[in-house]
């Protein structure tokens, strides 16, 4: 058993289903979405992404990849739904809401991929 | 990326998760507990304020409590999170200066801009292992002429001296085990200009696995080695090094020339000698008994000439059992006056301290001048450092095996044929060697003469090779004529010319030359200029070889043209 893989699994797959959690529920329902969930799904996806920092194999170097994708959507999402609250003084209108959980949706997808690798490099390991 | 980047991105794995983590908790900390408005009403602070205040409190900078005053319990969360984060950046912070000074880490980074200067070598270079006395030396002589060199030596104070030692090139030097195949791959020895390899360390098997590793990667490049033992110069002649150098052996060779012909010996100072040096006079060393203090592999290849050459020598040698001696030597280790009189050195011509420790030679050299003031003495110097002391106790002759496995490496790498004229010269008598050494004092020279080669073909000298094809016969004194007042010859002498493999000696002033033939020239360096304004301007050869000024523009062709009709 490999604690690294271990820890690293933990995260990746930990960020995936913080993040369909939040992005799940009626699109532009304000209610459907909370706040809290995003934070956590930002941090453990942050903590997955350094987990991979200096990674020399092929592998590493895609999830790493995947990881910075899922950052910077999630990160652009909590920048929209804060520069526009408290930005711009809009208040969290539906409409808003679908950007963010837009942004959410696309991290998803590359949070998704990384599983997918993940899965992929677990099961050729015949031991 | 290099491996620097990745060993520091993942030395900050931890401190960053640490970081991330504590970020995570407090701004979670501040959502989470309640607090008052300005109305007194329950307000619940959002991440985008919670993470505001963290970000400020947690570099130190602190604008207050805002958007409203907190209450005591936010206040226990922020007195608890200030030390936390400010842990966090002190842990952050630090482990990234750690890192970076870390020797291994250092090592990485700058092993990493060694590949990238050798890389970016855009000249032709060698590759130089062992920077001690010899290859601080090379390096220098090869930097004075103008040719780079890449640097591997073991000991890590010798690479900062690389730096210090003000050369005018950039040498790049690598801090590792020349016998280890991934450092000579990184020191360039597959780099399409690397000229050659040279092994000049203390440690024979060191060179040998230079010479083969090198041999192996790349087997077209030469290589030159230095060996002090005959079994390791056998092994590397074994599989093709190109050059050995045995400082011992080359020593006692040009030691014994100066019995045979101190001529000879002076052509051969003279041709090899290093760029700074004062030019060496004349010395001839008396002939009769000699004494020979060291019976290592010094003394072995000074006996073995000097008998050659019929000089009697009396042995002294402090451990017998090792070293074998002939049988008549006198043990001990000559540094005592009992010792050196057994050895008769009253009536000896002269002495050679010849041990493997500075020191001793010394003290045999002084205790024996005390006892013979007359006599000749010759010294080995082990270390560059007790340069002083040799000259100041006032030796006749020094052997510093560094100079000379320089000076032989050099002339084998700088100009092959000069290693092909002494090769000849040795088979030639007192006589043909004292008129040389006549014809280069008459150049005039304070210094070491520079020697030159220079090919008759497009490449070197495209006038010489036009000349020639128009039919104009061309002679080695023409070449050797001031461009600027061709009456005057220029301070130099052609020592060879090779034609189709056969080799002239000191070729004839009327020599007609052909084209492709081989010229070696020695002389002083303005010669070796405007001989080459000679061989690559047109119009200077032929004023130099008719004494007609030919014009150069098309104009004045064509009016001279004119006249002439």
């Amino acid at each position: 058993m490999n604690l690294e893989k271990v820890v690293f699994a933990f995260f990746i797959v930990l960020a995936l289903t913080l993040n369909f959690g939040f992005f799940l529920g009626g699109f532009d329902n304000v209610n459907h979405h909370n706040a809290y969930e995003l934070f956590a799904a930002l941090v453990v996806s942050l903590i997955a992404t350094v987990l991979k920092l200096g990674d020399r194999t092929h592998i590493g170097a895609v999830l790493l990849a995947t990881s910075l994708v899922a950052d910077l959507e999630l990160a652009l999402a909590t920048v929209v739904w804060a520069a526009t609250v408290y930005g711009a003084g809009a208040g969290l209108t539906p409409r808003l809401m679908g950007d963010i959980v837009g942004l959410s949706g696309g991290a998803l997808l590359a949070n998704l991929a990384s599983v997918i690798i993940l899965v992929t490099e677990t099961v050729m390991v015949r031991r | 990326m290099h491996n620097a980047t990745y060993l520091l991105l993942r030395r900050m794995r931890a401190p960053l998760i640490v970081l991330i983590c504590v970020y995570a908790v407090s701004v979670l900390g501040f959502v989470l507990i309640p607090g008052q408005n300005n109305q007194g009403l329950p307000w619940h602070m959002d991440f985008f304020h919670a993470f505001y205040f963290v970000s400020f409190m947690g570099s130190t900078i602190g604008f207050g409590e805002i958007p409203f005053p907190f209450t005591d319990a936010q206040r226990l969360w922020a007195t608890a999170t200030i030390y936390t984060t400010v842990v966090a950046w002190l842990y952050a912070i630090g482990a990234l200066l750690t890192n970076i000074q870390d020797p291994a880490f250092r090592a990485v980074v700058s092993r990493a801009s060694f590949v990238r200067a050798v890389r970016r070598l855009r000249d032709p270079f060698y590759l130089v292992c062992g920077y001690g006395d010899t290859g601080s030396l090379l390096v220098r002589e090869l930097a004075d002429r103008n040719v780079a060199a890449v640097v591997i030596d073991i000991d890590p104070q010798r690479i900062p001296e690389l730096e210090t030692a003000g050369l005018p090139l950039l040498i790049p030097g690598l801090c590792a085990d020349a016998a280890d195949a991934a450092s000579l791959l990184d020191a360039g020895l597959r780099h399409r200009y690397c000229h050659g390899v040279v092994a000049v360390t203390n440690d024979d098997q060191a060179n040998l696995t230079v010479a083969i590793t090198a041999k192996l990667l790349n087997p077209q490049l030469p290589v030159t080695c230095r060996a002090e033992r005959q079994d390791t110069e056998a092994n590397m002649a074994s599989f093709g090094t190109d050059h050995i150098v045995n400082p011992f052996d080359t020593f006692a060779d040009r030691f014994a020339m100066m019995f045979h012909s101190p001529s000879m010996h002076l052509i051969y100072e003279w041709l090899t000698g290093e760029r700074h040096a004062p030019l060496k006079e004349f010395v001839e060393p008396p002939r009769g008994q000699w004494v020979l203090c060291g019976f290592g592999r010094f003394g072995k290849a000074v006996q073995r000439r000097l008998d050659f050459e019929g000089v009697q020598t009396t042995i002294v040698e402090a451990d017998p059992e090792r070293t074998d001696p002939p049988v008549g030597s006198v043990i001990g280790r000559g540094t005592e006056a009992v010792t050196l009189r057994q050895a008769r050195v009253q009536k000896a011509a002269g002495i050679i301290a010849g041990t493997d420790n500075d020191a001793n030679n010394l003290s045999i050299l002084v205790t024996a001048r005390d006892m013979n003031p007359r006599l000749f003495t010759v010294g080995r110097q082990n270390h560059w450092e007790h340069s002083t002391l040799f000259r100041t106790a006032g030796v006749d002759i020094v052997m510093q095996p560094a100079t000379i496995i320089v000076r032989r490496v050099l002339s084998l790498l700088m100009t092959p044929m000069l290693a092909e004229f002494l090769r000849l010269a040795r088979h030639q008598d007192d006589a043909w060697a004292n008129r040389l050494v006549s014809r280069l004092s008459g150049i005039a020279l304070e210094r070491p003469p520079e020697t030159w080669a220079l090919e008759l073909g497009m490449a070197e000298a495209p006038a010489v090779v036009e000349m020639l094809s128009a039919g104009t016969a061309v002679t080695v004194a023409q070449l050797c004529s001031d461009p600027r007042r061709r009456e005057d010859a220029l301070p130099c002498v052609p020592l060879l010319l090779v034609r189709h493999g056969q080799e002239m000696l000191l070729p004839e002033a009327d020599t007609v030359l052909r084209a492709d033939d081989r010229l070696l020239f020695c002389g002083r360096p303005e010669a070796y200029r405007l001989m080459s304004w000679n061989v690559r301007n047109y119009n200077r050869l032929n004023y130099v070889c008719t004494g007609v000024e030919r014009p150069s523009g098309v104009l004045w062709q064509w009016l001279a043209g004119h006249k002439r009709h």
